[in-house]
């Protein structure tokens, strides 16, 4: 009898923090879109939205990538350095065309991936530090390519950054063609199962004949190449590229908008669409005090309380 | 002159035991392995200082090598606190803003006397650093995230004092606190002694008290560690505490140094203190390090900085990339060596 009062009590807690877990980053939202409505002016117009849209695009596509090195139960510094390293690259290789200069942004973040990919899955570092090292010195090859900012005149730079198609800018919707995209590759292909896999038990998945190895270094080249994607559409959208501050706390943008959104940090479980919305949270927020004329001090402090509550909220949860 | 510190810090932690059981049938190389983890970075220390002072006139007098210690002695002290965590196997990436912050509230404080100047950063860092603690102890949550966290809303708290940034406060002239700074003492900065000493306290605290040696226990293996009875979650609230207080206390006296609360200090800070201590020999996984090590990894990550600075062709960014490969090549040769000493 004592047992079964005992059972009930912390099963209906428990039910309200699975609750929060998954609904809560959704039900933030719409709370900051309600009361936005009511004390923002001009807040109900397209051109906020659009700005709003515009300005978490990138955030949103860094933490797809992150989401997906998450799930691996790892974690990725360096795709702030990665986004860094993609400004200079464009500015260095623009004068041959804007395709040319993608291929080689491509490269440059494939290989930091690679690196990052081939220090934990084939070194055995702990991706805190592996993506530490790369975090610092890839920063660091960014500025020694382009030690200063460099204002980029090249129309077809430029219309990627502000074009669009049906009042629908460029930006947002390469943010969503990827969401959907990495979304369908964690639920319906294999690597995406592998991931998961990997994720939940490394030995699990390594005695159960999963390419371990091979999974965690694509894992990782994939996060840094959606990284460089996002370097490249902030630096279309700037019109300039700015090795020296593009990205920077951008990995603790993209953990944030990951784990409010409902991953585990723990690995082994994904969820996209709650990073999405973990991104537009966090964005909403900052908009919210800016718009109110709070200093930037309150929203680092707003942004940390709201980290700690996300993962506070989320303990427990995941494997054990 | 750096060589020699560095040199004798170690030699303290070299005679003592590392605490660490020894596998049966230690093989020669299995020794060789430990001796490289443990010492490696001290020796890449004494060839890089050797290499530079033959290149460069300017490198081995004794204004350089005083500036280098002055400069190493605030990195130095937050990675002591650095080290405590590491060695439970966390982290604390919010050193570099307690840093700051420590800066700006001795200056601010200065102006209330020398007391206060002191005792305010190290009772805000050390709060914050309390509640760094009891998240990551009490509440379970990744250590990483919470300090994570914490990095930015005291950096938002120093940003909140400074009216944004805007506000230096300055550290007047012939105060005591400008003398803990600025003043020398045997021909090398105060900061330099107090570092030391503080070094060998840590050395002593982590060897040879109880609270030490429940650091190793809950780094080597949490589980076993509550088992055997240690207060896992006690010690880990202390070396939090401990990181937050050391990282308040560099700021300030950095501060005193500096003669005013500069705002801007401390980005990036968190990863030179981990880099220095990996490279240092401390294991990231927990368990196993040496404070001494950590003064070592600091010492070369500045000497690597100077000689970049020496160069002077080159630019700064260099020094970024050299620190990034430099750390990688430290923790693939850790971890193959660590691998190597669990396969034997």
């Amino acid at each position: 009898m004592a047992e079964a009062t005992l059972r009930t009590v912390p099963l209906d807690k428990a039910r309200v923090l699975q609750w929060l877990q998954t609904y809560g980053v959704y039900a933030g939202v719409a709370a900051l879109l309600v009361v936005n409505t009511v004390i923002t002016p001009h807040f109900l117009s397209a051109e906020n939205f659009r700005t709003q849209a515009v300005q978490v695009a990138p955030v949103i596509i860094v933490a797809l990538g992150m989401a997906l090195v998450i799930g691996t139960e790892g974690v990725d510094l360096s795709v702030g350095a990665v986004m860094a390293l993609a400004a200079s690259v464009t500015a260095l290789y623009l004068g041959y065309g804007l395709l040319p200069a993608l291929l080689v942004v491509a490269l440059f973040a494939a290989a930091v991936g690679l690196a990052n990919g081939a220090l934990v899955a084939l070194v055995g570092v702990q991706p805190i530090v592996a993506t530490l090292a790369l975090m610092v010195g890839g920063r660091g090859l960014a500025l020694v390519l382009l030690p200063q900012l460099e204002d980029l005149r090249n129309p077809s730079l430029a219309s990627l950054g502000s074009g669009d198609v049906l009042g629908i800018p460029y930006l947002i919707l390469i943010a969503a063609v990827l969401a959907v995209l990495v979304a369908f590759v964690v639920r319906r292909t294999t690597f995406g199962r592998q991931l998961l896999a990997i994720g939940d038990s490394r030995p699990a998945a390594q005695l159960a004949g999963l390419p371990v190895r091979r999974v965690l270094i694509i894992v990782y080249v994939v996060c840094a190449l959606l990284a460089a994607v996002a370097g490249v559409l902030a630096t279309a959208r700037l019109q300039a590229s700015d090795p020296t501050s593009l990205g920077n706390l951008m990995e603790l943008s993209a953990i944030t908008a990951v784990v409010v959104g409902g991953t585990p940090l723990t690995g082994g479980r994904v969820n996209i669409a709650g990073t999405v919305a973990g991104a537009v949270l966090i964005q909403l927020l900052t908009a919210t005090l800016i718009k109110h004329d709070l200093p930037p001090s309150w929203t680092q402090i707003a942004q940390a309380i709201v980290i700690v509550a996300a993962v506070y909220a989320a303990r427990g949860r995941g494997k054990r | 002159m750096t060589v020699t510190k560095a040199d004798a810090s170690v030699t303290t932690a070299n005679n003592e035991p590392t605490g660490e059981t020894e596998p049966v049938g230690s093989a020669r190389s299995e020794r060789l392995s430990a001796l490289i983890q443990q010492h490696g970075a001290l020796a890449v220390l004494v060839l890089v200082s050797l290499v530079a002072s033959f290149s460069f006139d300017s490198f081995a007098t004794g204004d350089n090598v005083s500036n280098m210690a002055t400069s190493s002695a605030f990195l130095a002290i937050v990675a002591l606190g650095m080290t405590f965590v590491i060695i439970t196997g966390g982290i604390d990436l919010s050193v570099g803003s307690l840093f700051a912050l420590g800066g700006v509230l001795a200056a601010w404080g200065s102006r209330h006397g020398t007391l206060v100047a002191l005792l305010l950063p190290l009772a805000v860092c050390g709060l914050i650093g309390v509640v760094n603690g009891l998240l990551v102890a009490r509440s379970r949550l990744a250590p990483f995230i919470v300090t994570l966290a914490a990095m930015l809303g005291a950096r938002g708290l120093l940003l909140a004092i400074t009216d944004e940034g805007a506000d230096t406060f300055l550290i007047g002239k012939g105060s005591f606190l400008a003398e803990l700074g600025q003043g020398t003492t045997l021909g090398l900065g105060n900061p330099v002694w107090i570092t030391l000493a503080l070094f060998v306290a840590g050395a002593v605290v982590l060897r040879r008290t109880r609270f030490g040696q429940h650091v190793y226990a809950v780094g080597g293996n949490e589980d076993a560690a509550a088992l055997m009875g240690a207060p896992v979650a006690r010690t880990k609230i202390l070396v939090y505490t401990l990181s937050g207080l050391l990282a308040g206390l560099a700021g300030a006296l950095n501060a005193a140094w500096l003669a005013s609360g500069v705002t801007i200090l401390g980005n990036g800070m968190e990863l030179e203190a981990i880099s220095a201590v990996v490279i240092g020999g401390t294991l990231l996984t927990g368990g196993l390090g040496y404070v001494s090590g950590s003064l070592v990894g600091v010492l070369l990550l500045k000497v690597i900085q100077n000689v970049i600075n020496q160069i002077g062709s080159l630019d700064s960014s260099y020094q970024q990339v050299v620190s990034g490969a430099f750390l990688a090549v430290v923790v693939i040769a850790q971890t193959w060596l660590g691998r190597r000493r669990q396969l034997m």
